[in-house]
């Protein structure tokens, strides 16, 4: 076949575009991503070897040492039965980082498959979808938490349950928006001119053009669920003393906020620290995997 | 007229971006005249520099990444490049106006078509609303908007495209400006409503005797419209020419190649296949060495690997070629 | 070469491919639950349309005319609301959706945003190795080497495969995209403004590029423009289209040498001419805008803009006399 002659300016190749090597050069240059990186991964560590580096033990409660400014010993003070503050953090940090991820992933993938499912099959798929997720952001969602708390016990895999079922609905809307846009795109007409089918479609077109939705939707969502978190236990069904979460130290601490503020403004801290540095990950996520943004 | 006392004189203007891979430079060594009441075309393809041109004069080009430097930028005896930003925006909008490609994007879509068509005569010349509002129906009534008065209070989606136009042009120039540059005024419109865009244009010119300079990429609208023509390529002008000798005797390479390649619809089928230039237009970042337009002209030689002047080939005419630096025939020898 | 082998078996000379009988496609605008009545757009409004085997069948018309949605109702990415579809010996108006899936591989379409019609997350090699693996065109070898083929065919090298759009200028996106259409060796293609997003230098390339491909695989093209000029220089024969029905169809040479329609006329005489000599020739210019195709004028629906409307013209509207060779949709068609 007479194949029309190439271009003479052409370059012999283009750069040799591999994905996740792109994507993780594009992140390592985003220099607030990597200091957010090695936050979380510093935060992750000292969460899993907290009975090695913390300093104290959690639950030694020591009535002549309320409350005491932060020292030599004690390097952010103690609360109000003696206990160590930054020891109390790190064991906190396990459960809040837990609570913060777990449910964010289980209700961005549920609200990810419903959404697209309802963006693109439209129809009846989209309105019982919506009708549902509809009646989800209705409802007052502490109060919904509250119920699976009460019914099925405060631990927690059922604070994971309860928040799973508050977040997926948000999730679910925002997927299936951009899916509706996504679907009058010329790309997507072209993959149905060809005879695609429709699964192909929904996850290897349209799926992949979400992702950077879904990696900003994740980054917000932890620190949303840590807050979940720590009004459940606030409220007493979420988790229990002795236990320590973040959400949990800031709401007892906030009683003895004038004696002692860093009781509460330590973990206060943490909070805001970790939010911080989850947010600058997921920017530089979003950008890294933008493959128009490489070069 | 015209090339005595230009409305607008150009010399040496340069524009060069930064960016995370180093500086690109986009626009290098432009220089040109705009007459009195002429219409100069600016034509090119994408990533031509031709845009870029009209931003650079505006001193709309992006700061901080932009940097724009010109020797002089003479409007009516005035030197923009000694300007600084409090000067531009009195210029702007009021010597010198801007009519842009989308006429839907460019107007406010909450805001009244009078309050927008207006506002540079409140920002310019501090009139109130009710002479201003009198001033707009007047130019309504010069860019032939048909029942010029029940517009006024529309919003810009109650109006056609064509309609819209009219009232950016109207907008360029309500402060009656001394120039007006048009940015690929009609490429987004129909073919019919283009052709009374171009006709108001003209009328305007002989009119009002507005100056303009017409950007476009589009070689049949510089045909009928302009008076002169650059023609840019890579971010330089390659070509300078009145219209009639572009058009029977194209000097540049490139300019012939382009006007061989444009589909005409009143001259019958030529052959199967349509001349056309080989390869793509350079990217600002990797330009070839020497001559940005050699890669793909079928008369590059080894001179080309040296960058070409724009020489003067009389009677207003210049063309940054070798094939017309008749003093450089001899250096062929020289090079290594 | 390999795509010869498995080519749907060629048609007789004059071969009706692909033709619709009074297609037409209707939308609903409003009339929700609060909205009031509902108003419908009658994007399609009757078209009857036999298309030869191996032909150029140019659709031309301003934006609103209802062209994209024609050649969308025909290849079924939109359900049209009345009217009936024939691809060879099958209708497809009531296809089944698993059936219609299969045939989509003899009738593909090449769209007109070469930015938007190539998914920026997937490489090259994904993107041309989709429509093969839905319709099991073999084993990955056999796919990896198809789709080499296929980058090689529109003039691109195979390395490239690995490569995103992203990194691709317009007009290699553009042969992107043809190679797509082309993976499964259709016969039928709609090119929907195909080269109108292209630098003119470009779209002589792309266009040659069609052509020599028409040539090599036995294709008839859809061709849906809104430039005059391309078609003249493409085209075989060519139907013009006002406000959701065709008012005029011939070859090309003799609606363009004699076009009978006086919306046809004057469509044509609006095209800017490259030609500077002619400039000053007077010209008949279209009046007006566009009715809605929400509300259509009674009788024609071009007389509000036809210079030569009597009053047959706003009572009665005139059909097509269809019958293969050319025809017009007028009272009173103009003297050849």
């Amino acid at each position: 076949m007479a194949a029309p002659a190439t271009p003479a300016t052409e370059p012999e190749t283009l750069e040799d575009a591999s994905f996740l090597r792109d994507t993780l050069r594009a992140f390592r240059k985003n220099r607030m991503a990597m200091v957010g990186l090695a936050f979380v991964v510093l935060l992750v560590l000292g969460a899993i070897f907290a009975p090695w580096v913390s300093p104290h033990d959690p639950y030694r409660v020591a009535l002549d040492e309320q409350l005491l400014p932060m020292s030599h010993t004690y390097w952010l003070g103690t609360d109000n039965f003696g206990r160590d503050v930054l020891t109390r953090i790190l064991y906190g940090a396990r459960i809040s980082l837990m609570v913060g991820i777990v449910p964010s992933l289980v209700s961005l993938t549920i609200g990810t498959v419903l959404g697209i499912l309802s963006g693109y099959l439209g129809g009846k798929t989209d309105f019982v979808v919506m009708r549902l997720a509809d009646m989800m952001i209705a409802f007052p969602s502490l109060l919904l938490a509250m119920v699976v708390m009460y019914t099925l016990g405060a631990n927690l895999l059922n604070i994971f349950l309860a928040l799973a079922l508050v977040g997926w609905a948000s999730v679910a809307r925002v997927v299936r928006s951009q899916t509706l846009a996504l679907r009058e795109k010329e790309f997507i007409e072209a993959a149905r001119a060809n005879g695609t089918a429709r699964a192909t479609i929904m996850f290897a077109h349209i799926f992949p053009n979400v992702v950077p939705t879904l990696i900003v939707l994740f980054s917000l969502s932890i620190p949303e669920a840590i807050m979940w978190e720590s009004s459940l236990s606030f409220l007493g069904v979420g988790v229990q003393p002795p236990e320590a979460s973040w959400g949990l130290l800031v709401a007892k601490g906030k009683e003895y906020i004038f004696q002692a503020p860093s009781v509460a403004i330590a973990p206060g801290i943490a909070i805001l620290l970790t939010v911080m540095a989850f947010n600058f990950i997921g920017d530089g996520l979003r950008d890294a995997l933008d493959p128009s943004m490489k070069d | 007229m015209g090339r005595a006392d230009p409305i607008l004189s150009v010399r040496g203007l340069s524009t060069a971006f930064s960016g995370d891979r180093g500086n690109v430079t986009v626009l290098d060594d432009v220089s040109f005249e705009v007459g009195r009441g002429q219409i100069v075309g600016l034509v090119g393809e994408s990533g031509s520099g031709k845009s870029m041109t009209a931003l650079s004069l505006m001193g709309l080009v992006p700061q901080p990444q932009g940097r724009v430097s010109a020797r002089e930028i003479l409007l009516d005896g005035v030197d923009l490049a000694r300007l600084d930003g409090a000067g531009m925006r009195r210029i702007r909008g009021g010597e010198m106006a801007m009519v842009f490609q989308e006429p839907m994007t460019s107007l406010n879509p909450v805001r009244k078509v009078w309050e927008q068509v207006g506002e540079p005569l409140a920002i310019h010349q501090g009139l109130g609303r009710r002479e201003i509002r009198a001033r707009v129906l007047e130019m309504f009534e010069l860019v032939g908007i048909p029942e010029p008065k029940s517009r006024l209070d529309a919003y810009p989606h109650q109006l056609s495209g064509g309609l819209r136009q009219r009232a950016m042009i109207a907008m360029g120039l309500i402060c009656e400006p001394k120039l007006l540059i048009a940015d690929e005024p009609t490429t987004a419109l129909d073919v019919t409503t283009q052709a009374q865009i171009l006709q108001l244009m003209r009328d305007l010119r002989d009119r009002v005797g507005t100056s303009i300079i017409m950007i476009t990429h589009d070689l049949g609208v510089i045909a009928e419209m302009c008076d002169v023509v650059n023609v840019m390529y890579a971010g330089q002008i390659v070509e300078q020419a009145d219209v009639f000798d572009l058009f029977e005797r194209p000097a540049h390479p490139y300019t012939r190649g382009l006007l061989a390649s444009i589909p005409r619809a009143n001259e019958p089928r030529a052959g199967r296949r349509m001349p056309s230039i080989p390869g793509m237009v350079p990217n600002l970042a990797k330009l070839p060495p020497g001559c940005r337009f050699a890669p793909r002209c079928g008369d590059a030689m080894p001179l080309c690997t040296r960058a070409p002047e724009l020489a003067a080939l009389g009677a207003g005419r210049s063309a940054r070629c070798w094939l017309h630096a008749p003093d450089a025939a001899q250096p062929l020898e020289e090079m290594p | 070469m390999t795509h010869t082998a498995k080519a749907p078996p060629a048609p007789a000379q004059d071969e009706i491919l692909i033709s619709t009988r009074d297609l037409t496609k209707h939308y609903r605008i409003g009339g929700g639950l609060f909205g009031g009545p509902a108003r419908v757009v009658r994007a399609v409004d009757g078209v009857t349309l036999d298309i030869r085997a191996r032909e150029t069948f140019a659709l031309v018309g301003e934006s609103g005319c209802g062209k994209t949605t024609l050649g969308r109702v025909m290849l079924r990415l939109q359900e049209p609301t009345s009217g009936t579809i024939r691809y060879r010996d099958t209708d497809l108006t009531d296809l089944g959706e698993g059936a219609l899936r299969a045939l989509r591989k003899n009738l593909q379409i090449v769209f007109q945003d070469p930015f938007a019609s190539l998914n920026p997350r997937m490489r090259i090699e994904q993107i041309l190795a989709e429509p093969l693996r839905s319709h099991g065109y073999g084993t990955p070898a056999e796919i990896r080497e198809r789709c080499t083929e296929l980058l090689e065919m529109v003039g691109l090298r195979r390395q490239y495969l690995r490569s995103y759009p992203h990194q691709f200028s317009g007009g290699q996106r553009q042969r992107i995209g043809i190679a797509r259409a082309l993976a499964n060796k259709p016969d039928f293609v709609v090119c929907d403004e195909s080269v109108s997003a292209l630098d003119v230098s470009i779209q002589a390339q792309v266009l040659n590029l069609l052509g020599d491909l028409q040539d090599q695989l036995q294709l008839t093209y859809f061709f849906i423009t809104h430039d005059l000029s391309v078609v003249r220089q493409f085209a075989d024969r060519v139907g013009v289209m006002f406000l959701g029905r065709l008012v005029e169809v011939g070859t090309t040479e003799e609606l363009f040498a004699h076009p009978q329609h006086p919306y046809t006329m004057l469509l044509m005489s609006a095209v800017p001419r490259p030609d500077p000599r002619r400039r000053g020739e007077p010209r008949p210019m279209m009046q007006g805008e566009i009715p809605s195709p929400m509300n259509l004028p009674k009788g024609c629906r071009f007389h509000t803009r036809c210079p030569f409307a009597r009053d047959i013209c706003r009572a009665e509207e005139p059909m097509l006399q269809t019958g293969g060779g050319p025809a017009v949709a007028c009272h009173f068609p103009l003297e050849g």
